[in-house]
């Protein structure tokens, strides 16, 4: 049973961090709690859904171009809703809450509230150590592991990374220095989107795509976040672990309280506040930026 | 200036008068509100089933009450009833003080359904539920007739009888199971959804199991809207579960629908998916769906009796799509309602119950309809049994009754196992 958890803990906590890795960027370079950060993924799998069943493209296509569109919007929500209000945190955690209404809305009116499917990138499934994981999710797993990879070279290993890093420390200085901070953070904003909308696209075939997909990965990508301290990458990578584990050992040790995983998920993540309020890594990241 | 002022204060009285909804015909049409979840299937099918009803009762002039002709009027009431229960009440609340409406049809979600039926009972006014299972609906009004006798469950049979024939269906596969697999003593997963009309459901099949020489493996309630239940379908395998009895009305049964396709859980399926019932479902699972299990009110080909095949075929001609259950509002306007107010002569409600109450009737939805005590649809041989369908190669496929206590309606085929159980078990 041991091995079921831990293989169910990687898979499910995968998809929460591909997400949480995104929202955790904005928050730690711009200050921004983006809530429609989900509402973007919802976007590029319902992009996904139209092009694969309406237009009659390759998914795999589709969930490339998804990307852009969706990029595309958010640097336009960045560029009109948020930038003029975002000295006001609270302003802005309000106006990403209707931004994500409207969005859910114009997705009800588009395509009702039907549940709708999208095509796996890779049909079948593999035996691991004698549990069945489907081929989309063990694709999700090794995504996750890549675009890690991939936010951290950006941040270590690359002028724009150096930028935001030195954003993310201190705005002021960083003007100083000739950088131009609204700009970083709105690159910030697309890069953050952009992992949202590529998170979309590669869940999308795992979920049930409609109006309301958001809602439950944007708790549980909040919790995650609070849980490895607000604006720590590594901290949501790990916090997405541990409450994915919370969920499978909820699963397989009380059956028929399965759908409480939720629930217990976001109790220990009070319980870690509770103990360090900070959450798992947000002084550790502190010092590492 | 004067005059203009006076001109303005009569547009302005117009349109105060237009937005309270105060029509001008009041007297010379029945208005019948129509509450369900509109942007979601079951609402659609509430509204889509009332329409075609109202459409042929308009065309022949209308309803016959008394001395003169009555047509159908009807009003859409989103209840948005999955997401908020505030919403439902205030949609209900909107269809008695604003819309005025005469009969109301439909609801759903059987939380929401609570506490419309209430506000209707407030007002004296003929709920004709059409979705919501729960046995206590109808219960209250045995339990306090004067205040719950407005109220009568036209679609689906209660809960209780839904475990009935879930419980017939099991006992079907494990034969099956018994004669094709040679498994002397299979082991049966409950998987249901954590909503209230399923919990005694739960407890029901729980007891049954053991007694129908089978062993329970567990029970499994992950959340409504669970969008992974991979960790459940590993614990189900893990338990050996040979029988997987599905209990969703939401979005999950999709997700299970199609996770379990997708990882070809050895287990055969019977119980419920509501989302099962929709021709979106094959897409929704991405063909993943293939042998799944459901309870349904209308299938394609199988008819309960002359009338059903061509109301399907006019639905489908029509919406571009199967009805499901809920479209019985059909049932509820054209032949509860319609019959029992020209049988009456009169619109009056405190005439019409008793109508009702003794009335038997032949619909699209059943053989017959009459109503028990309780005002609760009576279920049985001859009257409202439903159909267990099961999708097969892209295809709901009616499979019961086929032969249970004389009955079998005409398009049934045989349950089917999923080819790679057969692969798994046959010796």
């Amino acid at each position: 049973m041991l091995l079921d958890i831990l293989i169910s803990t990687l898979i499910n906590g995968s998809a929460y961090a591909l997400l949480a890795v995104g929202f955790s960027l904005i928050f730690g370079v711009a200050r921004i709690v983006n809530i429609a950060h989900t509402a973007f993924y919802m976007l590029a799998a319902y992009c996904i859904y139209y092009g694969t069943q309406k237009l009659g493209l390759e998914p795999v296509l589709c969930m490339l171009a998804a990307v852009i569109p969706v990029t595309l919007i958010g640097l336009l929500s960045y560029r009109f809703f948020i930038d003029p209000i975002r000295e006001h945190e609270g302003a802005v955690l309000i106006a990403t809450i209707a931004l994500a209404m409207a969005i859910q809305e114009i997705m009800l009116l588009l395509f009702t509230g039907d549940f709708l499917g999208v095509p796996s990138l890779v049909e079948g499934y593999r035996l691991v150590f004698g549990v069945k994981i489907a081929y989309q999710q063990l694709l999700t797993f090794g995504v996750a592991l890549v675009v890690l990879l991939a936010v951290w070279v950006l941040l270590l290993k690359t002028r724009l990374g150096l930028a935001i890093r030195s954003t993310a420390q201190d705005r002021e200085v960083a003007n100083l220095m000739g950088m131009n901070e609204s700009r970083v953070a709105m690159i910030t904003m697309g890069v953050s989107v952009g992992l949202a909308a590529f998170t979309g696209a590669v869940v999308a075939p795992l979920a049930i795509v409609n109006p309301f997909m958001w809602m439950h990965p944007l708790i549980m990508m909040m919790a995650v976040v609070v849980l490895g301290g607000m604006g720590s990458i590594k901290g949501s990578f790990i916090g997405a672990y541990i409450l994915g584990f919370a969920e499978a050992l909820v699963v397989f040790l009380i059956p028929m309280g399965a759908y409480l995983k939720g629930s217990v998920a976001l109790s220990i993540m009070i319980l870690v506040l509770l103990i360090r309020p900070e959450g798992l890594f947000g002084i550790a990241f502190e010092e590492e930026r | 200036m004067k005059r203009s002022m006076n001109a303005f204060g009569v547009f302005l009285m117009a349109g105060i008068l237009t937005a309270l909804g105060i029509p001008a015909q009041a007297a010379d049409v029945i208005k019948i509100g129509v509450i369900g979840p509109m942007n979601f299937m079951q609402g659609k099918g509430h509204w889509d089933g009332a329409t075609l009803a109202a459409e042929e009762i308009n065309a022949k002039g209308g309803i016959q009450v008394g001395q003169k002709k009555m047509k159908i009027q009807l009003v859409k009431a989103d209840s948005n009833e999955f997401l908020s229960i505030t919403d439902a009440t205030n949609a209900m609340e909107r269809l008695m003080t604003q819309d005025k409406v005469d009969f109301v049809v439909g609801g759903f979600r059987t939380e929401a359904v609570f506490a419309m039926q209430d506000i209707a009972m407030d007002y004296k006014k003929l709920f004709l539920g059409c979705g919501a299972a729960h046995p206590e609906l109808c219960e209250k009004v045995g339990k306090d007739y004067k205040r719950y006798k407005y109220w009568f469950r036209v679609t689906p049979t209660n809960s209780n009888y839904l475990v009935r024939v879930c419980l017939i269906n099991l006992a079907t596969v494990n034969g099956l199971l018994k004669k094709d697999l040679g498994i002397q003593k299979a082991k049966v997963a409950i998987v249901g959804e954590k909503v209230v009309w399923i919990d005694p459901m739960i407890k029901a099949i729980e007891a049954n199991v053991p007694k129908m020489g089978m062993e329970l493996a567990g029970v499994w309630r992950p959340s409504d809207k669970a969008t992974d239940v991979t960790a459940e379908l590993t614990a189900v395998q893990r338990a050996n579960a040979q029988i997987i009895f599905t209990i969703f009305s939401a979005s999950v049964g999709i997700t299970f629908a199609r996770q379990a396709g997708e990882l070809k859980i050895p287990a055969a399926f019977v119980g419920i998916n509501v989302e099962a019932q929709k021709d979106g479902f094959w897409a929704a699972t991405q063909g993943k769906g293939n042998y799944a299990v459901s309870l349904a009110t209308f299938v394609r080909d199988v008819a309960y009796n002359d009338l059903t095949l061509p109301f399907i075929e006019k639905y489908i001609s029509r919406f571009g799509e199967l009805p499901t259950y809920t479209a019985a509002t059909y049932d509820a306007i054209k032949s509860t309602l319609g019959e029992a107010i020209e049988e009456a002569g009169t619109m009056d409600t405190e005439k019409l119950i008793p109508i009702i109450e003794k009335s038997e009737r032949k619909g699209v939805a059943s053989p017959k309809a009459k109503f028990d005590k309780n005002h609760d649809l009576f279920f049985g041989p001859g009257y409202s049994t439903g159909i267990t369908f099961q999708w097969q190669d892209g295809k709901m496929k009616g499979w019961w009754p086929n032969g249970w206590e004389g009955v079998t309606y005409k398009g049934m085929v045989p349950y089917k196992l999923p080819p790679w159980m057969v692969e798994k078990y046959k010796k």
